[in-house]
């Protein structure tokens, strides 16, 4: 039977192509671009003054103790994942001292990094939860609609960051989440907003949980730079802990793909939690139905590395300062970028790349300097305008400043 | 516990307006969190007005039961007593009844940590080095579909994610159209196809008479099914009978599926490990891509290379042109990157290693074929201690005809209740049992249970 090119004959006829993703098409095109002086701003991942990904010396040290260990084997894990995983990853958000943990009302399932983990939550929510809205903040990281909208929730927004002070529109926020249905769910960037790197204060944390807890909404925290975004594990999950705290339920997503350097193994986690232990025991087991017909159980060697280094004491404190070394030499090259743009009498203010918090960077730039900043010098970045510091160091920053300022001053 | 003040609809109406004016002015609220000690937080909200839900919002929730593969290993792990023997899931176990990590995926993993490679995330459609050597190894290297670039493949989280992908792309390119099944089939193939909200629909395949194929059964359900569905076939060794078709059989349902321009959907999970031979296993396959028919193929390295916590495998979509296929994965892409962005690294390369390596690779093969011999030489002895302590001259041969991991033993639901309460054997309710978590020493033992269990329950 021949077999040609003749598309009338596929079952495919209609599907076309799609675009590539708006974030991870960006090192698509990158890679693609020949020039030297390329600069990749788009993915949020970490890379070294030298402009190298990292592996942090305990993970490599945690991974030779696995493959090195004749005892482990690769059974399947329970569909929940690895226990002393998720019991490790609880208390890291939760606080050791948790009392939610303590009274058994957490469930912790390890799912496939932060976007497995808000995957199977969505869909947790939408066939057991009442109301099947989520508030998600405007803008938010590109593929949360994505995410949310296949799990079967229907997605609004909420405003949240103001361009005119490139800060947050708290009293946006504060109206959108007021007028927002009783009970409806509300995604909360637990630090590091991804794409602004705008934070609320720490009073303006308070208030949003006394106006979520006064209405009844659920909230659903994104937690993917604990310890990155200001080198403090306890502070960046000071947000989350608050509204632990006061007794009410949530839902938390951790990531270990930037701050464990962790990306490709896909390690994160979703908890949930929930009034009373035997809430959180029936929730658990629905979270099971959800999971097996998506992937069955989730893959071992990122969740074994994480729970390796979270229970020693010497591994967890050298993470820590690996850790804060990453935090501290993004915030060293946004002193860095920002010096440069006032070197240059770059026109406008740009104290924001100082104010804003964790990888990102939201510049202002709009769409049409975005695309001459890569047509002219190879600086790729998201069509928004979001840069990763992570993908800075001080040989790259006076390239960069040279095309802010070429942009500013050329692109209206 | 914490108590918490109650909040009526009027008291929270004023919260949110005293909201606004206090903030501005600054409020008491003077937490610290760098370092702060949380009991002081419990203290103040204590004292404010917080939760107005009292119950839970997840209070109607009921209690999911176990799942019935995966509950199995649960309930013998909670069984103390010393004969027990676990024949629920199909993880290989070595005659002493022990994990088996092969030993070619030790070096695989001893090369990498040498090479310090780093831990970036993959593409979306995972490593490429690993989609080429699993589509190569599926189809063969040098064949007409993957020399013209036909073949969309895309890394899955194993076999479940995998088909949980193509699940996804039938739902939103091929809406309304059905997946037939086999009845039975492995548990969890409905439940993909549910979450994914695709319809299906079973066809007649275990006839419990012949503890046999009911091959009429099969292609006529085939035929009765409209034009435009899947078939959902077991590329060898159908889980959880055991009972393949032969190579003709395999052509006639062919016939019948190319007549109704249906589109074939195998779900492959056992490759090597059904006869020992990678390229004997994927021939049901092979035929008909070599037909030019257009196909979905789910595979899964959990069995075949023992990675099963590693969750490797692909979905390979193979189409009539190079151009569908590309626009195929596209697609494809698009459907995972919404569920978990894009695959875990560290299963591709163990795999891309030992595929991609001449010696490795070598090694694998003989490997698999002790694997699959140790089963072969299990339904063997326990074949033998059936006939031996048999005297109904029952005729158990379906045994020896089965392949692959599992056997369907024929056990009715209380029959299969019998041989765990009696004998502590845990299998699954349908009457499945995985022969690779039976030793040469045990068979005996398990003849005793099944002869048991058939004759004396009803």
């Amino acid at each position: 039977m021949s077999v040609s090119g003749d598309h009338s004959n596929s079952v495919f006829a209609n599907v076309v192509q799609a675009p590539e993703d708006p974030i991870l098409g960006v090192t698509v095109a990158y890679n693609k671009d020949p020039s030297p002086d390329k600069l990749n701003l788009g993915v949020g991942a970490y890379r070294t003054e030298e402009g190298k990904p990292l592996v942090l010396n305990v993970v490599r040290k945690a991974e030779q103790l696995l493959v090195n260990d004749p005892s482990r084997v690769k059974e399947y894990l329970p569909i929940t994942g690895l226990a002393d995983f998720n019991k490790l990853s609880a208390k890291l958000i939760f606080g050791a001292d948790s009392v939610a943990i303590q009274e058994n009302r957490v469930t912790t399932v390890q799912c496939l990094s932060g976007t497995g983990s808000l995957r199977v939550g969505g869909e947790f929510l939408a066939r057991h939860y009442h109301e099947r809205t989520i508030y998600i903040p405007q803008p938010t990281w590109g593929n949360h609609p994505k995410v949310f909208t296949l799990a079967g929730l229907s997605v609004k927004t909420y405003r949240y960051y103001n361009p005119n002070t490139r800060g947050l529109d708290f009293e946006g926020l504060l109206e959108d989440l007021g007028n927002a249905p009783t009970g409806a769910i509300v995604l909360l960037h637990a630090c590091a907003h991804n794409p602004t790197g705008v934070d609320p204060t720490s009073d303006q944390w308070e208030h949003i949980r006394l106006l979520m807890r006064s209405k009844g909404l659920l909230p659903f925290f994104d937690s993917a730079y604990q310890g990155f975004a200001s080198g403090s594990l306890d502070a960046d999950a000071s947000s989350v802990r608050i509204f632990v705290a006061d007794g009410g339920e949530c839902l938390a997503a951790q990531s270990y793909a930037k701050n464990m350097g962790l990306y490709g193994e896909r390690v994160g986690a979703l908890s949930i939690v929930c009034k009373t232990a035997e809430v959180a025991s029936r929730v658990e087991s629905q979270l099971k139905l959800v999971i097996r017909p998506m992937y069955s159980n989730p893959p071992i060697h990122g969740a074994s590395i994480v729970a390796t280094v979270l229970k020693d004491r010497g591994m967890y404190d050298e993470w820590t300062i690996e850790l804060k070394a990453m935090a501290d030499r993004i915030i060293s090259m946004r002193k860095e970028l920002f010096d440069a743009l006032q070197a240059r009498g770059t026109p406008g203010d740009w104290s924001h790349i100082l104010k804003q918090i964790g990888m990102f960077t939201f510049t202002g730039l709009n769409a049409d300097q975005v695309a001459f900043m890569r047509k002219e010098y190879h600086i790729y970045m998201t069509s928004d305008g979001r840069i990763s510091m992570a993908g800075l160091s001080s040989r790259t920053v006076p390239h960069l400043a040279d095309a802010i300022h070429a942009a500013i001053s050329n692109v209206a | 516990m914490l108590s918490l003040a109650s909040v009526s609809p009027s008291a929270s109406l004023s919260l949110q307006k005293n909201f606004k004016t206090n903030w501005k002015r600054g409020t008491s609220s003077r937490i610290n969190f760098l370092g702060s000690d949380f009991s002081k937080t419990k203290s103040y909200t204590r004292t404010s007005m917080t939760v107005a839900v009292k119950v839970s919002r997840f209070n109607d929730i009921t209690m999911a039961p176990p799942d019935p593969i995966l509950g199995v290993s649960e309930a013998f792990k909670a069984d103390t007593n010393e004969m027990k023997l676990n024949l629920g899931v199909g993880a290989y176990r070595t005659e002493d009844l022990q994990p088996y990590v092969l030993n070619v995926v030790k070096k695989a993993e001893n090369l990498m940590l040498e090479r310090g490679e780093n831990k970036e995330y993959l593409p979306i459609e995972g490593l490429a080095a690993f989609n080429k050597v699993t589509a190569e190894l599926l189809l063969g290297a040098d064949n007409a579909v993957i020399q013209q670039q036909r073949v969309a493949t895309v890394q899955g989280l194993s076999g479940t994610g995998s088909l949980r992908l193509a699940a996804a792309l039938i739902e939103r390119y091929f809406p309304g159209a059905k997946v037939l099944i086999s009845s039975p089939t492995w548990g969890n193939h409905k439940n993909i196809f549910n979450d994914a909200r695709v319809p299906w629909s079973e066809y007649r395949y275990y006839d419990p008479k012949t503890v046999g194929l009911d091959f009429d059964g099969m292609i006529s359900d085939i035929k009765a099914a409209p034009d435009g569905s899947f078939v959902l076939l077991h590329g060898c060794a159908h889980n959880p009978t055991g009972i393949d078709p032969t190579p003709e059989q395999w052509e006639k349902i062919a016939d019948v599926i190319q007549e109704k321009n249906q589109i074939p959907f195998f779900d492959v999970a056992y490759q090597g490990f059904a006869s020992g031979s990678l390229d004997e296993d994927a021939s049901s396959v092979r035929l008909f891509a070599a037909r030019g028919m257009e196909l979905f193929v789910a595979q899964s390295y959990s069995k075949n290379l023992g990675l099963y916590a590693e969750r490797i495998g692909a979905i390979n979509v193979v189409c009539a042109s190079s151009d569908a296929a590309a626009r195929v994965k596209s697609q494809l892409k698009r459907l995972a990157r919404p569920m978990y962005s894009n695959p875990s690294i560290h299963g591709a390369r163990i795999v891309a290693n030992v595929v991609g390596s001449p010696e490795l690779f070598n090694q694998w093969k003989e490997e698999m074929e002790m694997m699959a011999g140790r089963i072969k030489s299990v339904r063997q002895k326990l074949y033998d201690s059936l006939c031996a302590k048999d005297k109904s001259g029952k005729d158990w041969s379906f045994i020896l005809k089965q392949i692959g991991m599992f056997s369907f033993t024929g056990l009715s639901k209380t029959q299969t209740e019998n041989m765990t309460s009696k004998w502590h054997v845990y299998m699954t309710k349908d009457g499945r049992i995985s022969l690779a978590g039976l030793s040469s020493a045990k068979c005996e033992y398990l003849a005793d249970a099944i002869v048991d269990s058939y004759h004396n329950v009803k």
